[in-house]
């Protein structure tokens, strides 16, 4: 059984606007039958740009109905140019987060308010885009891009939860790999020009000040540096992160992440008791 | 609020009668089988009953019964045991709608240079005979066929499938899993060299498992260590489990009866009721020839998580063949077999019965489907009050 958070059994047993509406100016028809599930998404704009009623039917499991609820009431009220900025993710946020394996719930939610829009607009509906890489569930090449882009995905698994590609005959899945490494290198930072030692210990300081010391005192933790030997970083953790047993993932996963993202791609982060 | 578990093809609960017997084998009476003293003695000698019991089900002599741990275990073992056997022979029949301890074994195993046969079934779920015997070649080492399907019940003419291996010389094995305990099997009449059965589906407790092999059946041990089992399965025996299963075949024998004419009685009236009263629903599998627990009935145009998620609200369990249900994102490989076209396979559920539901909780779930698919259908964009819009499917 799927464990779904509160949010998203509450939406699917009680489901906001469900239906049509009558007068709407935003109409779009995503996914199908043979893939498990379908959107069909109606809004109307007012004069001023502004989303007045959204209503949605879904064919589809839990948290893809659960998905199209979410992103009705999220289009109340919002402009376009509010709407337009809507991600997946935004979705999966709304619902306090979805399985990693129904994540594909939320980027159909996705499509249907960019085709939406797209309607809205009276641009022409996009023709396929892409050539297909998954046969059984008719996805593309840009699709799968966008997803691993947007969504900062690394497994062929994490493309099929995202996307559903790759999750029938299972004979795209190199291609699929294909995909992610080109767009995960194409992804990777420029490599900066090369810092003085004074220059990078300046600026893992700001960054540590700026980025990533807010979030630990959030938690009521808090890092401490130590000192930089060429690309080793050495921490000390103070506060909560002191006692906590998940303070080593958090230096790796978000302090040393932060880092290189920011400062320096080599530098390795390194826990000292001082 | 009360649980109305209708899922007993996925898992049974234990007979109290089971536990009772049982019980004792898990504390007070601990002692190897394997030891000398009268301690573990008195728990062999049980086993010894056990074993009587187990074989006494299926007409079987109890030198043929080995105990595994699971239905999966016995199958795999049934499986390599004869590839073992049958040196050189690289060929495998089995069908569509296995489960998938016979599926991905084969899976597994076509991926080392043995050739799988597949056999085609029906829109019914009826096995293709004519392909059937068309497969059977002299490099055949083992045909694998359920006897009864776990999504439909549909059953195979197992019995007239292994006389047409015996006339080859080759092994017939069967995953009868969900036949056992629920209709009779009775290993005396027919020709079948291995048949695989698991404790859970009939009431026993989960952990424990058969493989019957007919003597004389060349065999291959697949778990090596002690003697236990004759040397054909090594590994301290799960005592409790072994006494638990053999009380629990006494009681199928007993209950057969019940099964055959009360339960098939609630399980048609639940289908039949279901079908009238919701339209667009269909019973996948052959009607006729099926378990007397089982039905399996799609909901057009509606998806099946949807469905088991609303009836879990009200504590009513069954199973589904939609892809979301699984985490694969296909719906069920039984159904797709079938041909059930995706507008019906997607919405199925299966109900399975067994002897402790009871006539009320039968009629609360007929009384409680009806506006659960009509509250999917309602949010459906492929459903228009009560007639379907066939958009782009």
């Amino acid at each position: 059984m799927w464990e779904y958070t509160d949010k998203v059994k509450e939406h699917f047993l009680n489901p906001r606007n469900v239906g049509e509406v009558e007068d709407a100016n935003a109409v779009a028809e995503v996914g199908s039958m043979a893939c498990g599930d379908a959107l069909k998404l109606t809004f109307k704009v007012d004069e001023n740009g502004k989303i007045t009623d959204a209503k949605f039917q879904t064919f589809g499991c839990a948290s893809a109905i659960a998905s199209a609820s979410a992103l009705t009431e999220m289009l109340k009220g919002k402009t376009i140019e509010e709407a337009e900025k809507i991600t997946n993710q935004d979705i999966a946020d709304y619902l306090g987060g979805l399985p990693k394996e129904k994540m594909h719930c939320s980027v159909l939610g996705r499509e249907a308010l960019e085709e939406a829009i797209a309607n809205y607009k009276g641009e022409p509906r996009k023709e396929q885009e892409g050539n297909i890489v998954c046969e059984c569930f008719g996805v593309t090449d840009l699709e799968i891009e966008r997803a691993v882009m947007e969504n900062n995905l690394a497994t062929v698994e994490d493309v099929t939860n995202y996307t559903k590609a790759g999750g029938g005959c299972e004979s795209c899945h190199e291609k699929i790999q294909e995909i992610i490494s080109r767009v995960r290198d194409e992804a990777k930072p420029v490599t900066p020009p090369k810092l003085s030692n004074i220059q990078k210990i300046k600026m893992i300081e700001e960054t540590i000040e700026r980025e990533i010391r807010p979030s630990l005192k959030h938690d009521g933790g808090d890092i401490e540096l130590i000192d930089v030997i060429g690309n080793r970083v050495l921490l000390a953790t103070r506060g909560t992160c002191a006692i906590c047993k998940a303070s080593q993932q958090t230096l790796k996963n978000f302090v040393e992440t932060k880092l290189r993202e920011l400062v320096w791609p080599d530098l390795v982060v390194e826990e000292v008791v001082q | 609020m009360k649980t109305i578990y209708l899922d007993n093809n996925a898992t049974t609960q234990v007979a109290p009668e089971v536990l009772e017997a049982s019980l004792p084998y898990v504390h007070d009476l601990y002692g190897n089988p394997s030891s000398a003293h009268s301690f573990g003695g008195q728990v062999s000698r049980r086993m010894k009953e056990a074993r009587e019991r187990v074989a006494a089900l299926l007409g079987a002599t109890p030198e043929e019964i080995i105990f595994t741990s699971c239905g999966t275990e016995s199958d795999n073992t049934a499986i390599m045991s004869a590839l073992a056997t049958e040196r050189g022979k690289r060929h495998v029949v089995t069908s569509r709608v296995e489960h998938p301890a016979i599926k991905s074994l084969c899976e597994h195993l076509s991926n080392q240079d043995y050739l799988v046969t597949e056999i085609p079934v029906d829109g019914e779920g009826n096995l293709d005979m004519e392909r059937y015997e068309k497969s059977l070649t002299p490099d055949t080492a083992i045909v694998s066929l359920m006897w009864a399907n776990n999504e439909t019940g549909v059953l195979f003419p197992v019995e007239k499938a292994a006389e047409m291996a015996k006339e080859r010389s080759i092994l017939f094995h069967t995953d009868a899993v969900q036949a056992v305990g629920k209709i009779p099997v009775d290993m005396k009449k027919n020709t079948i060299d291995m048949l695989s059965l698991s404790g859970h589906k009939l009431h026993a407790p989960k952990g424990i498992g058969v493989l019957y092999v007919r003597q004389g059946t060349k065999f291959s041990p697949f778990l090596i260590g002690g003697h236990q089992e004759k040397g054909r399965r090594g590994g301290t025996e799960n005592t409790a489990g072994i006494i638990a299963l053999g009380k629990a075949c006494e009681l199928a024998a007993i209950n057969m009866e019940i099964e055959n004419t009360r339960v098939k009685q609630i399980r048609d009236k639940l289908e039949n009721e279901i079908c009238s009263k919701i339209p667009n629903s269909k019973i996948n599998g052959n009607p006729l020839n099926r378990l007397p627990n089982t039905t399996n009935i799609s909901f057009e145009f509606v998806e099946g998580e949807a469905i088991l998620l609303m009836m879990d609200e009200l504590g009513i369990c069954a199973s589904s063949g939609s892809a979301c249900t699984s985490g694969s994102l296909q719906p069920s490989h039984v159904l797709r077999a079938m041909g059930v076209p995706f507008t019906m396979s997607h919405g199925s559920i299966r109900f399975s019965l067994s002897i402790y539901n009871t006539q009320e909780e039968i009629d609360f779930v007929i009384e409680k489907m009806p506006p659960i698919i009509e509250k999917l259908r309602n949010m459906s964009p492929y459903w228009k009050t009560g007639e379907q819009v066939r958009m782009s499917l």
